[in-house]
């Protein structure tokens, strides 16, 4: 097997000194942003980014995905020991975890919902490690039609499957779309959307807007709810561990079912939240009894877990094979690999080797770390719950500002920050979505890129994204995504219009 | 039956402004945001040319949806009585939000003048002091120790320069 031998190569590159304790700090750190309130996987990917501008894109990379790693775990801590979900991923977890530690197995439920999401990572890791070469590989032959075709999928999905109200997120990409246009146009060379104005000559750079709309508005979202913390005590000690991992087989069902609605998730752009609740009421639905659900069951904890992981996982696995990112916090590494002058995309799995592997090795590597890690040093984690927010909050703003600044040294990078967290804050109370806003961000410029050169191409006729069938599947299927709303109305009314008639006659 | 509960001098949960009134202020931004943006692609040419679409092609098209959205969104909110009721913030939220923003405009513009060190040390120390409650000596040390880690962390170890004041330069740095 080729990608085995690839992987062991990976392995190779991983395990000096150096990176090794790059993923011990990343992890660390990551867990830390974790479980703090007002931060989380992409917040604390995003802040932590400056970090790793001096180093090496292995090393970087390495140490930006333990972070996220670290934050995936993190977030279980708090929502089983305070009932406070870190994440919006982990609001399922709440459901059985905190019944759990207010009937005192706290322990207990901290190590099923670490376990479990170790082995949600870890199935989607297999599954990364043997699909994205293979989807690269087909990607290879993608020309500028395709990629257009892909990303247009990508945005009508958004809209499509949304559960928001949808002019809201259309407004919300409309927003990102714009945003990335502003500054020189790379075809042209014109100036686009500046004013005159030097300093948005560069352009709104994607990560001072992720801080500022996820950082900074999250921490007035925080001050104003006013966290009342109660805390449950939790120590995990080995027996219990082993007690409860000798438990776990008997769930495999629900494990492999998570797992795998997880990974579908992921992929495509229903994103971990979906997942985690969908895994969860799976499990309800197929339990014999229903009624001890939401009471502190082990298996509730179990599935929301397994399926938010799998799908945070899998959601770098288009984002490595063809530069679509599945996931926010996918969107920013992706935003970190372009900062490195890495391309994303089919062709990284050619030019970048050992950087593909040594990252997919890093997965295998940091999830099994960092479960270890986890289960060793709960208590601890769960102290800097205790640390007055009045504390935490300033140092917060400090190192978002840091990290505005850092990336391309302007104080009006800071300035916009700040004017993102309103932003973010107003859009976060009142619905709009920011999960397209991120990702128009991100593939912006790459979209119209996409559509320019195959206008260019095909001497400005539409005509090209139905060329072929595969460019011409893809584009189907977006308008059909795009109007998927319409059509189950339309396909919903014709049924039962159907199913009444028999009724009637 | 309903049992009014006494009023608390302490919290006040009146509106500042209500929902609907922000949806409406928000779809109006929008809306002008729209305009503007779609007025300046529009002069720079959103035609199609021969061999594509013209450099502000794209974007204008994306101001008349951002604008069409927002209108729509300016209905909405408009038709939706039971926004009218329903507080977008709450003026004692709306106290603990400014005791947060207000102190982070002061910082920005600090690290404009004093140089990001400077500014955090007083942003940090004032916080947890004046807002927080916290006693002024542990204040002082945690934001002392802070700044500390963080100018050995990104100037000393990762070479990554923050902006300065008079302060670094009286050091040399």
């Amino acid at each position: 097997m080729e990608a085995f031998e690839l992987l062991f190569q990976g392995f190779q590159v991983l395990f000096t000194v150096k990176t090794l304790a790059l993923m011990m700090v990343g992890l660390v750190l990551g867990i830390f942003v974790g479980v703090l309130p007002g931060l989380g996987g992409p917040n604390g990917v995003a802040i932590l980014l400056p970090l790793t501008f001096t180093m090496d894109p292995t090393s970087a990379i390495v140490m930006l995905s333990c972070i996220y790693w670290g934050a995936l775990f993190g977030g279980a801590i708090t929502s089983i020991l305070f009932n406070i979900p870190g994440e919006a991923w982990s609001v399922a977890t709440t459901f059985d975890g905190y019944p759990m530690a207010q009937q005192g197995r706290a322990a207990e439920a901290l190590t099923a919902a670490f376990t479990s999401s170790f082995i949600g990572s870890f199935v989607a890791v297999m599954l990364i490690t043997f699909l994205a070469p293979r989807i690269a590989d087909f990607a290879l032959r993608f020309g500028p039609p395709e990629f257009f075709a892909v990303y247009l999928l990508t945005f009508c999905s958004f809209v499509g499957l949304g559960r928001e109200e949808r002019h809201k997120i259309v407004i919300s990409m409309a927003l990102g779309l714009l945003l990335t246009g502003i500054g020189m146009d790379t075809v042209s060379g014109q100036l686009r959307m500046t004013f005159g104005s030097t300093d948005l000559l560069r352009g709104v750079n994607f990560l001072v807007a992720v801080i500022g709309l996820f950082g900074i508005s999250e921490i007035l979202l925080t001050m104003e709810e006013r966290l009342a913390l109660q805390s449950h005590v939790a120590k995990i000690s080995p027996r219990v561990v082993w007690q409860t991992w000798k438990t776990l087989p008997r769930y495999w069902v629900t494990l492999l079912r998570s797992a795998a609605i997880g990974c579908w998730l992921g992929i495509t752009p229903g994103g971990a939240i979906a997942a985690s609740f969908m895994g969860y009421n799976l499990a309800k639905r197929f339990a014999r009894d229903k009624e001890s659900f939401g009471k502190g069951r082990i298996d509730g904890v179990l599935a929301p877990e397994t399926a938010a992981h799998a799908a945070g996982t899998s959601a770098l696995l288009p984002m490595l094979a063809l530069g679509i990112p599945g996931s926010g916090t996918a969107a920013i590494l992706l935003g970190g690999l372009m900062v490195w002058g890495l391309n994303p995309g089919p062709l990284l799995f050619i030019e970048q080797k050992s950087f593909v592997w040594g990252l997919i090795a890093s997965m295998y590597l940091g999830n099994i770390v960092g479960l270890v890690l986890v289960l060793s040093t709960v208590p601890l984690f769960a102290a800097v719950l205790r640390v007055p927010f009045a504390a935490i909050a300033p140092m917060i703003i400090v190192s978002c500002a840091i990290g505005a600044y850092a990336i391309q040294n302007a104080m009006f990078d800071i300035w916009l920050m700040l004017l993102f967290g309103v932003v973010g804050y107003v859009f976060k109370k009142r619905g709009y979505p920011l999960a397209p806003l991120t990702l128009a961000l991100v593939l912006g410029s790459r979209t119209e890129d996409a559509f320019r050169l195959s206008m260019i191409g095909a001497g400005g006729d539409l005509r090209v994204f139905w060329s072929n069938w595969l460019v011409g599947t893809i584009t189907t299927l977006a308008l059909v995504m795009l109007f998927w709303p319409l059509i189950e109305k339309v396909v919903g009314g014709a049924g039962r219009m159907w199913r009444m008639r028999p009724a009637k006659a | 039956m309903k049992i009014e509960e006494p009023a608390s001098p302490a919290s006040d949960d009146r509106a500042v402004v209500a929902s609907r009134n922000v949806e409406i202020v928000v779809s109006l931004m929008l809306m002008a945001l729209a305009a503007v943006l779609g007025w300046d692609n529009w002069r720079l040419g959103a035609g199609w040319a021969s061999d594509g679409p013209q450099a502000g092609y794209f974007p204008f098209y994306l101001s008349v949806m951002l604008g069409a959205a927002s209108l729509y969104g300016l209905f909405v909110a408009m038709r939706q009585r039971a926004l009218a009721e329903q507080p977008f913030v709450t003026r004692d939220q709306f106290r603990r939000v400014l005791q947060v923003l207000v102190p982070t405009f002061l910082f920005v513009l600090l690290t404009a003048l004093l140089g990001l060190y400077v500014a955090s040390f007083i942003l940090v120390a004032g916080f947890m002091w004046f807002i927080g409650k916290i006693a002024a000596w542990k204040s002082l040390l945690a934001a002392f120790i802070f700044v500390a880690v963080m100018f050995v962390t990104f100037d000393v170890a990762f070479d990554v320069i923050m902006p300065k004041g008079p302060l670094e330069a009286a050091f040399g740095r």
